[in-house]
């Protein structure tokens, strides 16, 4: 009897070991317009994603550091990141960056997600891009419902 | 043609495995013999017409057949023969094709290698595969044919995903889905077991190779795919704590457990309830993990085309399989029956923490690969589970584990004695302490977490000696020692051979983690930067051809106090038909650290031959992981090789002849 007492002690430390690293590691994901309506959490570790502008990726004097620009089409976020940028990292394709919002508005990121293929696109990325365009469709309407009503 | 006789073998292969699942499982039910007999002939032919289906499409590939869709989205006719073959299983299609025909491959030896085992059982394990070879050949017809036609025909293919083209992706699937398929084997055991209520000692010795066997295949494979992920992904890494690297490696924590919760069940006939649990587990986790990687609702490398017809069906599969065997489970585990009895401090008690241990450790992989594909699937949001969670949660865990490990093989079944056994190994502990906890001092700094696993390394090490020693010591009855020590059964060998292995790969992890260095550096041409002691210096890039790329091929040379050790080549290559870039790192490979230099990007794009972002490593003691895990795998073999599997073989092989006569 102690001896089942005693295990399920053990099994039941060990369940909040594992649940309380479990809480403190998961990393959430944020669109660059959820993080401008300020959505994001402050100090802690999350991902944003969305598309590379065009013409945004350029390397900082130290030669290592690169900054671009993240959008889901409806705002925009600069991140930064020193290291290498792996392979199929390209301007106008999607990409998942993990690291946290400096004071300066600037996300800088620890960590830059690969995609294997180049037809592939991330997730949570095509996810960003999509509710933008979903809210940006919506928008439409609802201007172009107004303009109707105005004109009746 | 070649496409269609593929197609038309594998729709004769369903036909024939629906057969081999039912008329044997009810025969051995019924006692008819002549629906037991069926079981052997239909596995043969089963694994005939697989056999055919995957020379047929292998030959598409090979034959460059782009009207044949699969070959021409993965293939191309620039792409070298060797990977031309290994592309029949660089998609979802070709891959789960393999998998049937791994699944085929057990079956056949299954059937080959039981002539000892009684008909009825055989026929209930080759029907139990056959059920599972079904399943997945439906999948296989109704939603992945790699044989659909795609007319007219492309004049290229689309090749394969450069990442793909290297030796090591040649081998790691088929041996990944080896270790995968081979524990349906043991599945296949347990269920028939469960079926006709026989669960002995004489069962878990037959069933004892197959997993061990399986076990030795996942063990390989995926040491494969993390070496793979250390020079090919350019990041220096070995591990990712990757949804897809986690799918491999939770079949394997069940599978370490399932080996040595077998090894009571043998010797002492206790555990047997837990064995079949665990048996039923590490196979669907199995199937959990086919599920992960080739639905689509992982994306990884691993993960190929979306659509969620597959997905719906393998879990539709998955549920069916494991809601089967659990029911069976929970209706027939009362009359296999718990087993022995053992003391609170006994062999059996040691297994079994170690066994818990790795269930749990299982349990929380499963929670941190699941828990965001949950949340995702109920729309409450996207997020992930970083690998700061894995880390933290395995290290402690697993302690206990690596302790036990030196503990458990002096202690005496049933009942053991804390003092007799703290008495014979308080000097192994003792001298593990002061060498472990010294060793680090050698590195330079001493870390405490690098010092309690190398005390723990050294523990293992140590006590697998003394251990080797007692047992010729007691069995050597007046003999010469060496001639005691060549006496010894391998299975016993096996086992020490392999707790080494996983004292080599602690080190390996612990002090690559501790004492891994890494920079990314600007560097114009002769440029130099230091890193772990060695000097890497610059001398520019230049153009090379490949076969079906072009690259960018760096030239470092790498010294140390002022000599030139040799010189590097990282490069960057650009495959012709898919415009991929791909970066090939250069490692210097070493006894005691690897040093690693990988080519970033050039500063000015223009430029090439300019200034170029490089990334440097040095990593010591990082190829001891591999190295610990051959150890593992070499130990699975030692022990499969041992006599009394064979004996056991040749004197049950008379008897079963007679049977045989009897019978015709």
């Amino acid at each position: 009897m102690a001896l089942i007492l005693g295990g399920l002690a053990v099994l039941g430390v060990i369940a909040a070991l594992v649940l309380n690293a479990f809480q403190s590691n998961l990393v959430f994901f944020f669109s660059p317009t959820q993080v401008a309506a300020g959505e994001a959490p402050k100090g802690k570790p999350f991902r944003i994603g969305g598309m590379v502008k065009e013409g945004s990726l350029r390397r900082e004097v130290d030669g290592v550091t690169m900054r671009f620009v993240v959008t889901d089409t409806e705002k925009d976020m600069t991140v930064a990141y020193k290291g290498i940028l792996p392979d199929l990292f390209k301007e106008g394709k999607g990409a998942v960056a993990q690291g946290r919002l400096g004071d300066d508005g600037v996300f800088v990121a620890s960590e830059v997600l690969a995609k294997h293929d180049e037809n592939y696109m991330p997730p949570e990325a095509a996810k960003a891009v999509g509710d933008a365009h979903a809210r940006a469709l919506a928008n439409k309407a609802a201007v172009e419902a107004t303009a109707k009503t105005v004109r009746q | 043609m070649l496409p269609e006789l593929g197609q038309f073998a594998l729709i004769v292969a369903f036909c024939v495995a629906v057969v081999q699942g039912v008329l044997p499982l009810v025969g051995a039910h019924r006692r008819q013999l002549r629906w037991i007999a069926l079981a052997r002939p239909a596995a043969s032919a089963l694994t005939l017409l697989i056999a055919v289906a995957f020379g047929c499409l292998t030959a598409s590939f090979v034959q460059n057949d782009f009207s044949v869709l699969y070959v021409a989205q993965h293939s191309n006719s620039l792409l070298p023969l060797p990977y031309r073959v290994a592309a029949v299983w660089g998609g979802h299609e070709g891959s789960l094709l393999l998998w049937v025909m791994m699944l085929a491959l057990w079956m056949l030896a299954v059937a080959a290698f039981s002539r000892q085992l009684p008909d009825a059982m055989v026929a209930r394990v080759l029907g139990v595969l056959g059920l599972v070879t079904a399943g997945f050949l439906l999948f296989i017809l109704v939603t992945s044919n790699p044989f659909d036609r795609l007319l007219p025909g492309a004049e290229e293919g689309r090749d394969l995903n450069p990442l793909l083209q290297d030796p090591g992706l040649v081998i790691h699937p088929p041996m990944l889905y080896m270790g995968y398929v081979g524990f349906s084997v043991a599945y296949a055991f347990a269920v028939s077991a469960l079926l006709s209520g026989q669960l002995d000692a004489a069962w878990a010795r037959w069933s004892r190779p197959w997993t061990t066997a399986a076990w030795v295949f996942l063990t390989f494979g995926i040491a494969l795919g993390s070496w793979w992920a250390y020079y090919e992904l350019g990041w220096g890494g070995w591990w990712f704590w990757d949804p897809v690297e986690n799918a491999s490696f939770m079949p394997w924590l069940l599978g370490t457990a399932l080996v040595h919760s077998l090894a009571v069940t043998e010797k002492r006939g206790s555990f047997k309830n837990w064995t079949v649990l665990l048996a039923i587990s590490a196979f669907s986790l199995s199937l959990l993990g086919t599920f992960l990687v080739r639905s689509g609702v992982l994306t990884s490398v691993h993960a190929f085309a979306t659509d969620p017809r597959r997905g719906i069906f393998i879990l539709a599969f998955l549920v069916v399989v494991i809601g089967s065997s659990l029911v069976l489970f929970a209706w027939r585990a009362p009359k296999v029956g718990l087993g022995g009895r053992f003391g609170l401090v006994s062999r059996e008690s040691f297994l079994l923490t170690n066994n818990v241990l790795l269930v749990v450790a299982c349990a929380s992989v499963l929670l941190g690969t699941l828990y965001p594909l949950v949340i995702d699937a109920l729309g409450l949001g996207k997020l992930s589970v970083g690998p700061p969670y894995f880390d933290s949660v395995f290290a402690p865990l697993m302690i206990p584990v690596l302790f036990l490990i030196g503990v458990a093989p002096f202690a005496r079944w049933k009942n053991a004695s804390i003092a007799e056994l703290s008495r014979t190994l308080r000097w192994a502990f003792v001298s593990a302490a002061i060498v472990g906890g010294a060793a680090p001092l050698l590195m330079g700094e001493w870390k405490p977490l690098v010092a309690l696993s190398l005390v723990l390394a050294v523990w293992i090490v140590a006590t697998a000696g003394l251990n080797f020693v007692v047992r010729v010591q007691s069995t050597r009855a007046g003999r010469p020692f060496m001639a005691a020590c060549r006496q010894q059964p391998r299975s016993f060998l096996g086992m020490h051979l392999a707790h080494i292995g996983v004292a080599v790969f602690v080190v390996g992890v612990a002090l690559v983690s501790g004492y891994q260095a890494e920079k990314d550096v600007r560097m114009d041409i002769g440029d130099t930067v230091e890193v772990g002691g060695y000097t890497f210096r610059f001398g520019g890039v230049r153009t090379e051809e490949g076969p079906n790329y072009t690259a960018l091929v760096g030239d470092v040379e790498l010294q140390r106090s002022g000599r030139v050790l040799r010189v590097l080549h990282p490069e960057k290559r650009s495959y012709v038909s898919s415009a991929m870039p791909m970066t090939e790192a250069a490692i210097d490979t070493g006894f005691l650290r690897d040093v690693y230099v990988s080519l970033g990007e050039p500063i000015d794009r223009a430029r090439p031959d300019g200034p170029w972002a490089v990334r440097v490593y040095h990593k010591p003691f990082v190829d001891w992981i591999w190295g610990g895990c051959v150890l593992m795998a070499l130990g699975g073999i030692l022990a499969l090789s041992d006599r009394r599997y064979r004996l056991a073989a040749r004197a049950a092989a008379p008897v079963a002849g007679v049977a045989d006569q009897a019978k015709a």
